[in-house]
C-alpha cells in the first residue's frame, strides 16, 4: 500500500516522463499498451491455434481469429494422451510438494529466527551456499540416488527432494524476524506453550502473508518444472503435464491444433492460480528484490 | 555460541551470547541443555536430512562421478582427470558453450534495456499499474514447454513470423533452420519471458528512491535527463546488478526452450539443425540421459558451475564497481535467486 502511494507522489513529479505534454502521456500509454499486447499475444495465438484446424494454421494468410474447433481438439487430446492421468500427477506433486515446503520451511525458519541451538550459524551458512550451486550439477547424482532408492518413475521422486528448500527457509526467516514479536512468544511461554505449540498457534497465523507468497511461488515452480520430471519419470505412461505435452509435441508435431489444445489445457490451471494470488504475489516479489 | 557441538555443554550460564529470545527462554524453562535445544533441532531436522541427502550428497557424489566412466549399469571405471581432458577436446561441448554465450548475450542485453524502459514508463504511469504488472508478469509464470510449442509454430517456415514478413513484401527467414535464426528465435523466447519480470524488479527499485532526491535535483535545476543519469540510475545500480546476475545465471542454464523446440527421438538432431541450438545444459542432458555417460555429464555439470561462478564474479565487478556494493549484491542475490529459478 505504501508503495502505491509513493508511486503516486514521485511518479510524475519525480521522473518527469509522464508529466510533460499530453502527447508524451499518450506515447507512454501507447508503449505500455504495446508491451501488454506483446506479453499477451502468444496466449491469444495459442487460443486461435487450439480452436482451429491444422489446415487453418498452415494456410496463408493465417487466420487471426479463434475458430470453432476448440472442443473437438480438446477431445482429441483426451483420446490421444492420458491427459487426466498426467494432470493428476502434476496436481498431486504440486499440492503435496507445496504443503511440505510450507510446513518444513516455516518450521525451520521459526527455529532459525527465534531460537539458539548448536550448529545454527554453520547450518544457515550451508543453506545459503546451496543457492550458489546450479541445479544441473546435481542432476546426474540425483537421478542415480533416485534409482538406488527405487523411486525413479514414482511421484515420490518429484516430491521429496524438493520438500524443503533454502529459498523458502531464507524467505520465512526474514519474515519471522521482522513480523513475529518476541513479546508474543514470551506471552505464549508464560501460558505454558512449548516450541511446537508456539509455532503452530502463535507463529503460523502471523506467517500467513509470507506463506501465501511462498506457496504460490512454489506451486508455480513445481507445476512448471520440466527437466527433473523429464529425467526421473522413466515410464512414458506416467509423466507430468509438462513432459506429456513435450511428448505430444514430438509425436504429433504435424498436428498443430492437437498440440496447441494440449498446450492450452496445460497452461490454464496455472494461470488461474496465478491470477488469484497475483496482487499479493507481485507486491512481495518486488519488495523482496529491493530490500537489501 | 552457535557452534557449540554438544547441546549438553551449552549450559545455561554460558549462553548469553545468543539471541534475546533464547536468553529469556532459558530463564523461563529448565536450564538442562538437551531439553532446551531439542525442539528447535527437531524443527530443522527435516530440512537437514533433506539437505544432506538431496543437496550436499549429490554435490560430493557428482564430483566423484566426474572422475569415473560409467554407463549407469555396469561397473564404474576410474578415469580421473582424463574425463575433463576429453570434455575440453570435445568440439560439440565448445560449440554448446559458444551457443550458450551467444544466446545469453542476444537475449540479456536487449532484455535488460527493454525492462529498464518499461520500468520508467510504468513508474510515470498512475493508472492501471496493477493490471500492467499482472500482464507483464504472466509470461514469466507460464509453462515454458507450452510457450515454446507456441513460439515454435510462430517461427515455423509457414508460421506467423514469416507470414508477417510476406505481408510487408520480405522473404521468409529460416527461423528454426539457420544459425542466426535459431539463436534469435531462442533469444526472443527468453526476452519475452523475462522482460516483465525484470521490469517489475526495476520498478520496485525506482519506487524505493526517496522523493526528496527528486526534489533536491529539481531545486538544483536538473532537467529530466540529468535527473535520470545523475539521480535515478546510480541509485538503481544494486537492482540492475541483481537483474544482471540472475539473468546471467539463468541464461547460462538455458535448456527447456531448445530441448522442446528441437526435440527429436533421433539423437542426431538434438540442438536443432547444425546443433546451433545446442546449449551446455542440453548437451549435459544428452550425454548423461540419452547416451548414458553419467561421468561425462557430471564433469560437464562442474564446468558449468565454474563458468557460472566466473561470470557471476565478472558481472558483480562490472556492474557494482565497488566491493561493498558487490557484497550487498551478493546478499540480495541470495535472497532472490530462488525466486528467479522457477521452471528452470
Amino acid at each position: 500500500m505504501a508503495v502505491d502511494e509513493r508511486e503516486r507522489t514521485t511518479g510524475s513529479a519525480g521522473l518527469a516522463i509522464g508529466s510533460g505534454s499530453r502527447l508524451t502521456r499518450v506515447c507512454v500509454r501507447g508503449v505500455l499498451l504495446l508491451g501488454v499486447l506483446i506479453s499477451l499475444f502468444p496466449f491469444y495465438w495459442l487460443v486461435v491455434m487450439a480452436s482451429g484446424t491444422t489446415e487453418d494454421i498452415y494456410s496463408y494468410p493465417p487466420k487471426l481469429v479463434p475458430g470453432p474447433h476448440l472442443l473437438d481438439n480438446m477431445g482429441r487430446v483426451l483420446d490421444t494422451v492420458d491427459f487426466f492421468g498426467s494432470l493428476f500427477n502434476t496436481v498431486v506433486v504440486a499440492v503435496v510438494g507445496t504443503a511440505l515446503v510450507l510446513f518444513f520451511d516455516s518450521l525451520a525458519a521459526f527455529a532459525f529466527a527465534k531460537y539458539e541451538f548448536p550448529g545454527k550459524r554453520f547450518l544457515f551458512g550451508a543453506l545459503l551456499a546451496t543457492y550458489m550451486i546450479p541445479a544441473q550439477l546435481s542432476l546426474v547424482p540425483q537421478f542415480v540416488t533416485m534409482a538406488e532408492f527405487g523411486w525413479a518413475g514414482s511421484l515420490t521422486a518429484l516430491i521429496i527432494p524438493g520438500a524443503a528448500n533454502a529459498f523458502g527457509i531464507f524467505w520465512m526467516r526474514q519474515y519471522a524476524q521482522n513480523s513475529l514479536p518476541d513479546e508474543l512468544l514470551d506471552a505464549g511461554r508464560i501460558d505454558g506453550a512449548g516450541f511446537f505449540r508456539l509455532y503452530w498457534q502463535v507463529a503460523m497465523p502471523l506467517f500467513r502473508p509470507a506463506l501465501a507468497f511462498l506457496g504460490i511461488f512454489t506451486f508455480i515452480s513445481i507445476w512448471n518444472d520440466y527437466i527433473w520430471p523429464l529425467v526421473v519419470m522413466i515410464d512414458p505412461d506416467r509423466v507430468t503435464l509438462q513432459v506429456a505435452l513435450a511428448n505430444l509435441n514430438v509425436l504429433y508435431n504435424t498436428d498443430y491444433s492437437l498440440v496447441m489444445a494440449g498446450a492450452l489445457m496445460s497452461v490454464v490451471p496455472l494461470i488461474v492460480v496465478f491470477l488469484i494470488g497475483a496482487r499479493h504475489f507481485l507486491r512481495d516479489l518486488a519488495a523482496g528484490a529491493t530490500k537489501m | 555460541m552457535a557452534t557449540v557441538a554438544d547441546p549438553a555443554e551449552a549450559g545455561a550460564p554460558a549462553d548469553d551470547g545468543g539471541g534475546r529470545a533464547e536468553g529469556r527462554r532459558s530463564r523461563a524453562t529448565a536450564p538442562g541443555g538437551r531439553r532446551r535445544h531439542g525442539p528447535p533441532l527437531l524443527a530443522i531436522s527435516p530440512f537437514c536430512v533433506l539437505f544432506a541427502v538431496f543437496g550436499a550428497f549429490p554435490v560430493v557424489f557428482s564430483l566423484y562421478l566426474s572422475f569415473q566412466d560409467w554407463d549407469g549399469i555396469g561397473d564404474m571405471r576410474f578415469v580421473g582427470l582424463k574425463q575433463y581432458g576429453w570434455l575440453l577436446e570435445d568440439s560439440v561441448f565448445w560449440h554448446s558453450v559458444l551457443n550458450t554465450f551467444e544466446i545469453w548475450f542476444l537475449s540479456t542485453v536487449p532484455m535488460l534495456f527493454l525492462a529498464l524502459v518499461l520500468a520508467f514508463l510504468l513508474h510515470s504511469q498512475v493508472r492501471f499499474t496493477g493490471a500492467y504488472r499482472v500482464a507483464y508478469f504472466i509470461p514469466n509464470v507460464t509453462s515454458m514447454v507450452a510457450m515454446t510449442v507456441v513460439f515454435g509454430s510462430v517461427f515455423a517456415q509457414t508460421g506467423l513470423a514469416n507470414s508477417a514478413l510476406k505481408v510487408v513484401g520480405m522473404d521468409g527467414v529460416g527461423w528454426l533452420s539457420s544459425e542466426w535464426g535459431i539463436k534469435v528465435s531462442l533469444s526472443v523466447m527468453i526476452i519475452w519471458r523475462w522482460v516483465g519480470y525484470n521490469a517489475l524488479i526495476f520498478l520496485a527499485g525506482l519506487q524505493a528512491i526517496p522523493t526528496e532526491h527528486f526534489e533536491a535535483a529539481r531545486v538544483d535545476g536538473a532537467n529530466s535527463w540529468q535527473t535520470l543519469f545523475r539521480v535515478v540510475l546510480p541509485q538503481l545500480r544494486p537492482v540492475v546488478l541483481f537483474a544482471a546476475v540472475t539473468s546471467t545465471i539463468n541464461g547460462l542454464q538455458i535448456f527447456t526452450e531448445s530441448q522442446v523446440l528441437f526435440q527429436s527421438t533421433d539423437v542426431g538432431t538434438i540442438g536443432g539443425p547444425g546443433q546451433e541450438g545446442m546449449t551446455i545444459v542440453l548437451y549435459l542432458w544428452q550425454k548423461a540421459f540419452k547416451d548414458h555417460q553419467f561421468g561425462y555429464g557430471a564433469a560437464m555439470g562442474w564446468l558449468l558451475f565454474a563458468i557460472i561462478a566466473v561470470f557471476t564474479l565478472i558481472n558483480w565487478r562490472l556492474v557494482s564497481g565497488s566491493d561493498r556494493e558487490g557484497r550487498a549484491g551478493i546478499r540480495s542475490l541470495l535472497r532472490r535467486k530462488g525466486a528467479a529459478r522457477n521452471g528452470r
